[in-house]
């Protein structure tokens, strides 16, 4: 019977191909666009290379003070010190990193102006990533404490400066008129990865500021890395805690509150700005958005299928004079929907993969490496395939009622 | 002691009732008929006076106003359609003018249709579905489309398709309505040669006297009724 069905099918889509056309477009379509903006979520927000631990880590990018009488607010990245002294030594974490907020500088290669962006980091930012080095090391809390000069770079900048997978291990570098050595490279990361990416890693030691300066706000934020994904509430309340013991100076602007929160991710601090709720009410709107979005190619096809389906009212009353019942008919009608949902569902998983290699490939985003998030495929497609009984239920369920003397007339 | 002739099928005082927004009209007016097993009965009469409405009711194609049914021994009334379907498939094999095979399916596929309602495997559809053709001499076009047969070839496949179930009823609208003499005698002959071998009753509509009188029953409509 299945067979049978399958030949049907085959034949049904052989015989308006126009129709199976614009069925098939809109399911694939449909599904690539889902499956290719998913690639670029998790791009963006997901545990990708180098933060693979984005289960247990968080991360405080700003503090706010405030003068709640008149409501100024001044809010910013931390200083060096204020994470020296209020981060670095929470007790619960495993670890703690600090980085500077990128920023960008330029730097000659020969005659070739290069703009590259930098970072300030301490030694345990590579010990919180995962950087891959694919020359030399990351330098150590001991070379910083010996104002050492080892810089580590992406591969890009190796590249750019010393020409293709030339190696650059014990070069040196001219950057914002100190001269730096290379003693390592990784494997770049795209800028999206705001927290980790950069061109140029420097150690702290050698930055310009005064990293001493008992000033709240900086350019530095904090890393943190919990021993497990349980004890991040207990993280963030050790801040919290931490945080509330500050003692304001006094400023001419009289700030009297100071608030900093340890946050999950990137995503969480940009929903909880804008969302009430946050994230999961960014989820939910994405989710909502991913239906509508499936709606319109469902509507189309129950369209299609009407058309269709009334077009084979003959053969509906041959295969139920020769004894096919309703529930049979209806059975082979959302089996051929199935199927056709099925093609689409691959023909979308093959039109996603070529698409998300153009985009990986074409250089348009520095080191982007989308990928399929198989479980919003398998959800997309379940989606599309319920849209697809749904638009395949109502016009078979319809014609199964026909009167056969009357389908037999056509 | 005589032999009693078993009753195939049995209408009692059908009427058929076509109802519009605004009008009735009377398709079949108190009819009544007994046909016995293995007949070959044949119906007649002018356009739109009520045969293939008759041979539809019979076939249980569609359903009379008022008055009933039985077929073999049966009394179709309160059939859910999951039994009807059953006792179509079962006992009843169609033939029509217009063939209505279903020009998708390859001639083999067409006529193994109503073995794939029944409980029967892939292998034993092919098997009977290539005898059935063999019959009616076309196993060299089992893999071709209806749309690439002649109107007599296909209405050969559709008489294979209707007699691949080995079903104890034949209705057959104006089977050679569509088709030259040589051709239609063909199909005659086959239809006789399964009344005269198998025993299958057939009931035939037909406008061709030629046709009817090869026939062993004959009874003619008009405006309805049955008026021989």
């Amino acid at each position: 019977m299945l067979v049978n069905y399958l030949k049907m099918t085959i034949a049904v889509m052989k015989r308006r191909k126009f129709y199976t056309f614009i069925s098939l477009f809109g399911i694939s379509f449909t599904l690539m666009v889902l499956i290719v903006l998913a690639a670029f979520y998790d791009h963006l927000f997901g545990a990708n290379y180098p933060e693979a631990h984005q289960d247990r880590s968080l991360c405080i990018q700003m503090v706010q003070q405030k003068n709640s009488i008149k409501g100024w607010t001044n809010t910013g990245p931390m200083s060096f010190s204020f994470a020296q002294k209020y981060v670095k030594t929470l007790k619960i974490p495993e670890r703690v990193a600090i980085a500077s907020t990128p920023n960008t500088i330029n730097t000659y290669v020969g005659s070739k102006k290069l703009k590259l962006f930098f970072k300030y980091t301490d030694a345990d930012f590579w010990a919180l990533t995962n950087f891959e080095f694919l020359e030399g090391k990351p330098y150590t809390q001991r070379e910083i404490d010996n104002n050492e000069t080892g810089i580590v770079i992406n591969e890009g900048t190796r590249d750019n400066c010393f020409g293709k997978n030339t190696l650059a291990l014990g070069k040196t570098m001219e950057v914002d008129n100190v001269t730096y050595r290379i003693i390592g490279v990784v494997r770049g990361c795209p800028i999206t990865r705001m927290m980790v990416a950069s061109d140029l890693y420097l150690p702290y030691n050698t930055s310009k500021e005064d990293l001493k300066s008992p000033e709240l706000m900086g350019s530095y934020m904090a890393l943190i890395l919990a021993k497990n994904p349980s004890d991040i509430p207990a993280i963030q309340a050790e801040y919290a805690s931490a945080i509330s013991k500050i003692a304001l100076p006094k400023t001419e602007d009289e700030f009297d509150t100071i608030k900093s929160e340890a946050e999950r991710s990137v995503l969480d601090i940009l929903t909880k700005e804008i969302l009430p709720g946050g994230q999961a009410t960014f989820h939910l709107i994405l989710f909502l958005f991913a239906l509508m979005f499936m709606l319109l190619p469902a509507l189309n096809l129950v369209n299609i299928n009407i058309s269709r389906i009334m077009e084979r009212a003959s053969e509906i009353g041959i295969r139920k004079a020769f004894g096919a019942s309703k529930k049979t008919l209806l059975a082979q009608f959302l089996i051929e929907n199935i199927l056709l949902t099925i093609i689409g569902g691959f023909l979308a998983l093959l039109l996603s993969t070529g698409v998300i290699y153009i985009i990986n490939h074409c250089g348009i985003i520095e080191y982007a490496d989308l990928h399929i998030n198989w479980m919003v495929a398998l959800v997309a497609f379940i989606v599309s395939l319920l849209f697809g009984l749904m638009s395949g239920v109502y016009p078979a369920w319809h014609m199964s009622k026909l009167q056969i003397a009357e389908a037999l007339k056509g | 002691m005589p032999l009693i002739p078993l009753k195939m099928i049995q209408l009692n005082n059908i009427e058929k009732i076509y109802r519009t927004d605004t009008i009735e009209t009377m398709a079949l007016n108190n009819i009544s008929l007994v046909v016995e097993k293995g007949a070959f009965l044949s119906i007649m009469g002018p356009s739109g006076c009520g045969k293939s409405t008759l041979l539809n009711i019979i076939g249980l194609l569609d359903a009379p106003t008022k008055g009933n049914i039985s077929i073999d021994s049966e009394v179709i009334q309160g059939f859910n359609d999951d039994k009807l379907s059953k006792f179509r498939n079962q006992k009843l094999g169609f033939i029509f003018q217009s063939y209505h095979l279903i020009n998708d399916l390859t001639v083999l596929d067409n006529v193994e249709l109503p073995l794939l309602y029944r409980k029967v495997s892939g292998t034993e559809r092919r098997r009977l579905a290539t005898e059935a053709l063999a019959k009616v001499g076309l196993t060299n076009r089992m893999k071709h489309y209806p749309s690439q047969l002649s109107g007599g070839q296909r209405q050969r496949v559709a008489i294979a398709r209707a007699v691949v179930g080995q079903p104890q009823i034949i209705l057959a609208d104006e089977p050679t309505g569509n088709l030259d003499s040589v051709m239609g005698n063909e199909v005659m002959e086959i239809l006789e040669s399964l009344n005269k071998n198998d025993g299958t009753t057939i009931i035939m509509v037909t406008h061709d006297e030629n046709m009817a009188r090869r026939t062993h029953q004959l009874i003619r409509l008009f405006d309805g009724s049955q008026v021989q």
